[in-house]
């Protein structure tokens, strides 16, 4: 149990001071790191490099001087972001890339802020023609491209797909703690399994591939023991801060499982097979299934949802709603209308990275333990 | 509907005649064996209107909804179905309409607010069609739409242009696309697509938008013979009919008149144009009325806009890949330095006197780049401008006293320029 609290400990000290992990590689490898902006990007490319990728989602700030370039509407993670960049939090980075699947990404895209280069691209949205892979490949070839001219090296081919091993592995790696996490609440709390995914983005993969892999090994020689709070599933772009799955825990409820883009979306599935390394990271982007940011004629991420559900072991699910975050909002009344038809107990609670205050969350959580 | 002499028409009643006939024909539909695409207002029309289909434009419509005062109801609806406030307005009083038309089929009623709607009735579609040259929001509100009613879903993807020009890419990935339209659309019609008929429509929709941009190109005389509030009016038609030999007639009309007027030595505001406005963003349609009597009030004329540029959608007939680049170069779907350009060279040709930039609550692509752009047009034009908060179609998010503040601001700036 020791080793296990140990180790949580660790990967809460990455997650928690994320500040510190661009100035750690560089001492490590002599290499700095590239700011990744949400939601997807092929960050094996910039792993290839050398540099540490590290994932640029916002934080608790308050937002003051972020209001003279961004309107009071825009999304709560980019008021964030934006505040960081004037503040200069990101003055370390050597590059950052930038994807632009919504309105508000394009437009970061176009007023970066941050002292150093960056590099926007697009992810084609038709995503179920092979003309759109095709799309993607030059659109990464164009990032790499870029980034080559900005670190001065070449990334070849062979490093990329070397990095994809690295990556896949820790996908899987992560596939299985959430599993674990799911059967062992009395162990994992709802802040612990954050910060083990969270701490992937500042740390290098393969490292935490294997910090990852012993967690799981010790979890696996726990015994599964009864636990009488709810397991809920967790559904939206992100859940921070840790204030708010303080909450969760404080009222009895375990994270079974989540749909979170800041989480599980980006490792439930791997890059496939091929030769051809580019083509394979376009193709993770055409397989990526029930994600708001990726256009689905069938919306699955409903059915995905109610499977999940169904699968067994989850008792409600949260919607955390990004604060003006159009695709989930538009997303949100067919998922709420599906767990309604359904009778799976659903509540919906937003998720504003400037608040300070938590009560509200509080109230509704408290509300809504009380009746599952 | 008879068939009137339109050779005694003005422009005006010929606007009012081809909008509505395109409604009639969109509610007679089935009757005539055709079918019925609701589609974004810049999405390609050339292909369905190669197969004959009757394109509904929700956009046009819920606009239309906004300016005759029945958003809010629609609103209401959507609000209650789980629609966010943060939703662009468009959309939920698009979502709304559908779910009380769907309420209807399934029914037989009719419900209180469909039926109170002053707009023009729509039918339900058979398919749907965007181009996201637009912006995004376009793929998540069609995406219900294809859920709620389970129909088919034609996506022309046209990738933001982060730097431009376009690539050769890009153009062979939209150009796939055209072809992957036209494969669903042979499916959904149960008939082949005709090529030749399709040239034929290019060459009409490239007639309509050369009257298009004719007509509007009007606005630039100074003092303008166009009250600039007529973009607003007139686009209607480019969105709904610019495939059409409708569109054609009725631009080269408006462009008659407006020379006629320019011969005679006549302009829109009689002798009475002190300022001459550039006006980025959408209309705020519930209060149309009051923004147009606020800036004349001002004597402030509406002469320059990105807005007519949007539906000047030039290509070679025959040449997909200008097809392709033309769809994809629609000004929203374009990087900074290019959107800085295009309004520059607004305001340079209409020579503007200032900028108004909308703060559009329900458009965070044509909102969140206000601030870099109107410094960097500033820098280009040496105008100077004035932000407003507004809607183009909620109206809780305009304040009139707000509006009427800023352009008196704006107009005193040129004022205080001559004092100088």
């Amino acid at each position: 149990m020791n080793a296990i609290a140990e180790r949580l400990g660790a990967f809460r000290a990455v997650a928690d001071r994320p500040a510190e992990a661009p100035a750690l590689h560089k001492a490590r490898t002599g290499k700095g790191a590239i700011g990744v902006f949400p939601v997807y990007a092929p960050e094996e490319i910039v792993h290839a490099s050398g540099f540490l990728p590290v994932g640029l989602w916002g934080g608790s700030v308050r937002i003051s001087r972020a209001q003279a370039f961004l309107p009071s509407f825009a999304c709560s993670i980019m008021q964030s972001v934006m505040e960081l960049e004037l503040k200069g939090t990101y003055d370390d980075l050597t590059a950052v890339l930038i994807s632009s699947p919504c309105d508000t990404l394009k437009c970061m895209g176009q007023k970066w802020k941050g002292k150093c280069p960056s590099i926007q691209f697009v992810q084609p949205q038709n995503r179920e023609l092979e003309s759109a892979n095709l799309f993607l490949v030059e659109e990464y070839k164009l990032v790499r491209s870029k980034l080559e001219a900005i670190i001065g090296e070449a990334i070849s081919d062979e490093a990329i797909s070397a990095s994809i091993a690295v990556y896949n592995r820790n996908r899987q790696a992560m596939r299985e703690f959430v599993g674990l996490a799911a059967i062992h609440p009395d162990l994992i709390s709802p802040v612990d399994r954050h910060a083990v995914v969270k701490s992937r983005y500042f740390m290098d993969k393969a490292l935490h591939t294997e910090w990852v892999e012993g967690l799981s090994a010790l979890l696996r020689a726990q015994p599964v023991r009864p636990w009488s709070g709810k397991k809920v599933l967790l559904t939206g772009i992100t859940a921070e801060p840790n204030a708010l799955l303080d909450i969760l825990a404080e009222n009895g409820f375990a994270v079974a499982a989540d749909d979170l883009a800041h989480e599980s979306r980006q490792f439930r599935h791997d890059v496939p097979e091929g030769n051809e390394p580019l083509y394979r990271l376009a193709r993770w982007w055409q397989l990526l299934d029930g994600c708001s940011l990726a256009t689905s004629r069938t919306k699955n991420r409903v059915s995905m949802l109610l499977d999940m559900v169904k699968a067994g072991g989850i008792d409600a699910v949260i919607v955390c709603m990004m604060k003006f975050c159009d695709p989930e909002e538009f997303d949100y009344p067919l998922i709420y209308q599906a767990l309604q038809e359904n009778r799976i107990k659903n509540t919906i609670i937003e998720i504003d990275q400037g608040s300070e205050s938590f009560e509200q969350i509080r109230t509704r959580l408290q509300g809504f333990a009380e009746n599952i | 509907m008879s068939d009137p002499d339109l050779s005694k028409m003005g422009s005006r009643e010929l606007l009012d005649y081809f909008l509505s006939k395109s409604y009639e024909d969109a509610r007679s539909a089935r009757k005539n064996g055709k079918l019925v695409c609701w589609s974004s207002s810049i999405a390609p029309s050339e292909f369905c209107e190669v197969m004959d289909v009757c394109t509904v434009y929700p956009e046009n419509h819920a606009a239309a909804i906004g300016a005759k005062k029945g958003a809010l109801d629609m609103i209401g609806v959507a609000e209650n179905l789980g629609y966010s406030i943060d939703i662009c307005s468009y959309a939920r009083v698009n979502i709304a309409y559908m779910e009380l038309l769907k309420e209807e089929a399934l029914t037989g009623k009719i419900p209180k607010i469909l039926e109170d709607c002053p707009a023009e009735r729509v039918p339900l579609p058979d398919f749907i069609l965007i181009c996201n040259n637009i912006c995004n929001t376009l793929l998540k509100w069609y995406e219900n739409i294809a859920v709620e009613l389970n129909v088919p879903y034609i996506i022309i993807d046209v990738p933001y242009n982060h730097t431009m020009p376009v690539p050769q890419y890009t153009k062979d990935y939209i150009r796939d696309q055209f072809g992957y339209a036209i494969k669903q659309l042979e499916e959904i019609c149960h008939k082949p697509f005709d090529y030749e008929k399709f040239t034929k429509v290019q060459e009409q929709t490239q007639r309509s938008v050369r009257a298009w941009d004719k007509a509007m190109a009007m606005a630039e005389v100074k003092p303008s013979p166009m009250k600039g509030f007529d973009i607003f009016n007139f686009m209607a038609l480019i969105v709904c009919a610019r495939s059409k030999k409708d569109s054609e007639i009725v631009f080269t009309k408006f462009a008659e008149e407006m020379q006629e007027k320019i011969d005679k030595g006549i302009d829109a505001f009689n002798g009475q144009e002190h300022f001459r406005l550039a006006w980025e963003g959408i209309a705020c349609w519930p209060y149309l009325s009051h923004t147009f009597k606020s800036l004349k009030s001002l004597g402030a004329n509406m002469v320059g806009s990105t807005y007519p540029g949007s539906w000047s959608i030039r290509y070679d007939v025959g040449d997909l890949d200008q097809m392709a680049t033309a769809y994809a170069t629609v000004y929203g779907n374009t990087c900074l330095s290019n959107k800085v350009k295009v309004i520059s060279d607004v305001v340079k040709n209409a020579k503007c006197d200032g900028v108004a930039y909308h703060l559009n609550r329900s458009c965070k692509l044509m909102s969140f780049l206000n601030v870099e752009i109107a410094d960097l047009v500033r820098e280009e034009t040496g105008t100077s401008y004035v932000n407003f908060d507004g809607d183009q179609t909620d109206p809780r998010n305009f304040a009139p006293a707000q509006f009427d503040t800023r352009m008196q601001a704006l107009v005193e700036t040129k004022n205080e320029g001559r004092r100088s």
